[in-house]
C-alpha cells in the first residue's frame, strides 16, 4: 500500500504509491467539521513529490469569496489549476448577479464542473467546501474526484480520516462553541500525528463564521 | 451558413466615412448623460438618470457597472449593446487573473473592450455596437484612471469627460472649472462631478446617480440623501456667490 520501494534488476528502483498513484491514494489530509455558528476546517501543509518533502508551509485552500473556503487535496497540480478556475468563475459569477452565491450553490457548482470533467479530462481532487450564510448559517460539503457530493457535519480526506472519522464520531456532537470545536481539532490532528506512519508535522486550520475566513491556532494538548 | 453573414455592413463611403460608425455615435449622442472626473485620490462618475418611471423597480437599472474589484464602467448608449460588452469585460477580468495572477489594469480592459468594439467595425454581419463607455478603476501602482471608449473603437485616458447627450455642454463646463485643486480631495472632485452633471440636467436625486470609486475599496453608490446634501451644498454656494456678485 504504502511507503515501500521495490527494488528491481533495473537500474533504478522504482518507488511506489507513496505519493499516491494520480492522487487517487491521497495523501493529503483534510478535516472538517460544523460547530454552533462556524466551520472548522484543517489542511495539512507538506507537498511531497516521492520520497521528497517539495514544501511543508502549503496552503490547500482557497478562498471562494468572504465566506466561502475550498480546501482541496489530491494532485497537486489538479488542485491548484480546479481551485482557482472554481474560484475566478464564483467571481465572475458574483461581478455579474451582483450578490454572492450561497454555499449550497457554489457547492452544487463546483460538483458540475468535477463531473463534467470526470469524463474527458478528469481532476483528481478531493474536495471540502465550507461556507457560512446568514440565513442557513454554517455549513460543509465533502466532494470526491469522482464528483460525488455530501453536505456533512464532520468529513475528511486522505489517510488520517480512516482515524479521524471515529475521532469526529466518538467526540463530535451537535452545538459545539469555538473553544469546544478547536479542541475537538486539535485532538484530531494530534490523532494523525500518533498513528499515521507519513504524516505532516504542520497543519493550517481555517474558521468561518459570520465575521468571515480567517486562520486560527487550535490549543496544542 | 457563414457564406450568409460574410457581406459587411460596414463599409466606406466615397468621401471616407464610415456612416455605420457614425449613426452609433449618433445613438450615442442621443442618449443619457454621463460624466466622469479623476481626481487625485478618487474616481468619480456620474449618470443621468430616468425619472419619469413610476411603476419601473430603480434598483434594476443599473448604468453604472463593477467589472472586477477595482475597475468599474458606465456607458451611454444602448443599454442592451452595454450588457454584451460589460460581460465580455467582466469575463476576461477573470480570465486574465486565473492566467497571469494579476488584476487587470485600466487600460488593459480598456483596450480589450475598445477592441471588440472595433471588430464590430469590420466583421460581416454585424453591427458597431452603440455606446461609449467610461472606465475607470485604479492600477496596481496606485494611479487613478478614467478612459473613454467609442462605437469606432478608439480609446484614450482623460482628467475628465462626459459622453451622451450635451456632453459638449458638460466637457466645456469641466474645461472651465477642472483644476489639480478642486480635484484635490474626495468631496471637492465629487462636487465637480456632479455640478458638471447639473448643468444638463434637472436637479435631485431623483435624476442622477454618483458612483465614487477609492483605492482599495469596493464602488460607492451615493445614497439619495447623499446626493441631495451635495446638491444643497451646491445650490447654496451658487447663490451664494451670485449674491457676492451683486
Amino acid at each position: 500500500l504504502v511507503a515501500f520501494v521495490l527494488v528491481t534488476n533495473q537500474s533504478s528502483p522504482q518507488f511506489c504509491c507513496i505519493a499516491g498513484d494520480a492522487g487517487r491514494v491521497a495523501m493529503d489530509n483534510l478535516i472538517g467539521f460544523v460547530g454552533k455558528d462556524y466551520v472548522l476546517i484543517a489542511s495539512d501543509t507538506t507537498t511531497r513529490h516521492s520520497i521528497v518533502v517539495v514544501k511543508d508551509d502549503e496552503d490547500k485552500t482557497i478562498q471562494l469569496d468572504s465566506h466561502k473556503l475550498l480546501a482541496l487535496s489530491g494532485e497537486q497540480g489538479d488542485r491548484v489549476q480546479f481551485g482557482e478556475f472554481i474560484a475566478k468563475n464564483i467571481a465572475l459569477n458574483t461581478l455579474r448577479s451582483g450578490i454572492q452565491m450561497s454555499t449550497h450553490a457554489a457547492a452544487n457548482f463546483t460538483r458540475g464542473e468535477l463531473a463534467h470533467f470526470l469524463r474527458q479530462s478528469p481532476y483528481f481532487v478531493n474536495i471540502l467546501l465550507a461556507g457560512y450564510d446568514n440565513d442557513v448559517g454554517p455549513s460543509l460539503y465533502f466532494m470526491d474526484y469522482l464528483s460525488s457530493m455530501h453536505k456533512m457535519d464532520k468529513a475528511g480526506h486522505g489517510y488520517g480520516s480512516y482515524f479521524i472519522l471515529s475521532t469526529l464520531d466518538r467526540l463530535w456532537k451537535p452545538g459545539m462553541s469555538l473553544d469546544e470545536g478547536l479542541k475537538l481539532m486539535g485532538a484530531c490532528i494530534q490523532e494523525i500525528k500518533t498513528r499515521l506512519v507519513i504524516n505532516s508535522p504542520r497543519y493550517l486550520v481555517k474558521v468561518i463564521d459570520k465575521d468571515g475566513v480567517r486562520i486560527i491556532t487550535p490549543p496544542k494538548n | 451558413m457563414s457564406a450568409r453573414y460574410d457581406r459587411a455592413i460596414t463599409v466606406f463611403s466615397p468621401d471616407g466615412h464610415l456612416f455605420q460608425v457614425e449613426y452609433a455615435m449618433e445613438a450615442v449622442r442621443k442618449a443619457y448623460t454621463a460624466v466622469g472626473v479623476r481626481g487625485k485620490d478618487v474616481i468619480v462618475l456620474g449618470v443621468e438618470k430616468k425619472s419619469t418611471v413610476k411603476l419601473q423597480d430603480p434598483r434594476t437599472v443599473r448604468k453604472i457597472h463593477m467589472l472586477d474589484d477595482h475597475i468599474c464602467v458606465a456607458f451611454a448608449g444602448l443599454t442592451a449593446d452595454a450588457r454584451v460588452l460589460v460581460n465580455r469585460a467582466r469575463v476576461e477580468c477573470q480570465s486574465f487573473k486565473l492566467n497571469l495572477e494579476d488584476p487587470v489594469t485600466v487600460d488593459y480592459i480598456t483596450r480589450y473592450i475598445a477592441e471588440i468594439q472595433q471588430k464590430y467595425t469590420q466583421s460581416g454581419g454585424v453591427r458597431p455596437f452603440g455606446i461609449s463607455t467610461l472606465v475607470i478603476g485604479f492600477d496596481p501602482d496606485g494611479t487613478p484612471q478614467l478612459y473613454q471608449t467609442d462605437p469606432a473603437g478608439t480609446f484614450s485616458a482623460w482628467k475628465a469627460q462626459a459622453t451622451g447627450r450635451n456632453a459638449k455642454t458638460v466637457r466645456e463646463f469641466l474645461e472651465k472649472n477642472y483644476s489639480e485643486e478642486e480635484t484635490a480631495d474626495d468631496e471637492k472632485t465629487i462636487k465637480l462631478a456632479m455640478k458638471a452633471l447639473l448643468e444638463v440636467v434637472e436637479s435631485g436625486s431623483k435624476n442622477i446617480e454618483i458612483a465614487v470609486m477609492r483605492r482599495n475599496e469596493p464602488l460607492e453608490i451615493l445614497s439619495d440623501e447623499r446626493v441631495d446634501e451635495f446638491v444643497k451644498q451646491i445650490e447654496a454656494e451658487r447663490e451664494a456667490a451670485e449674491a457676492s456678485n451683486q
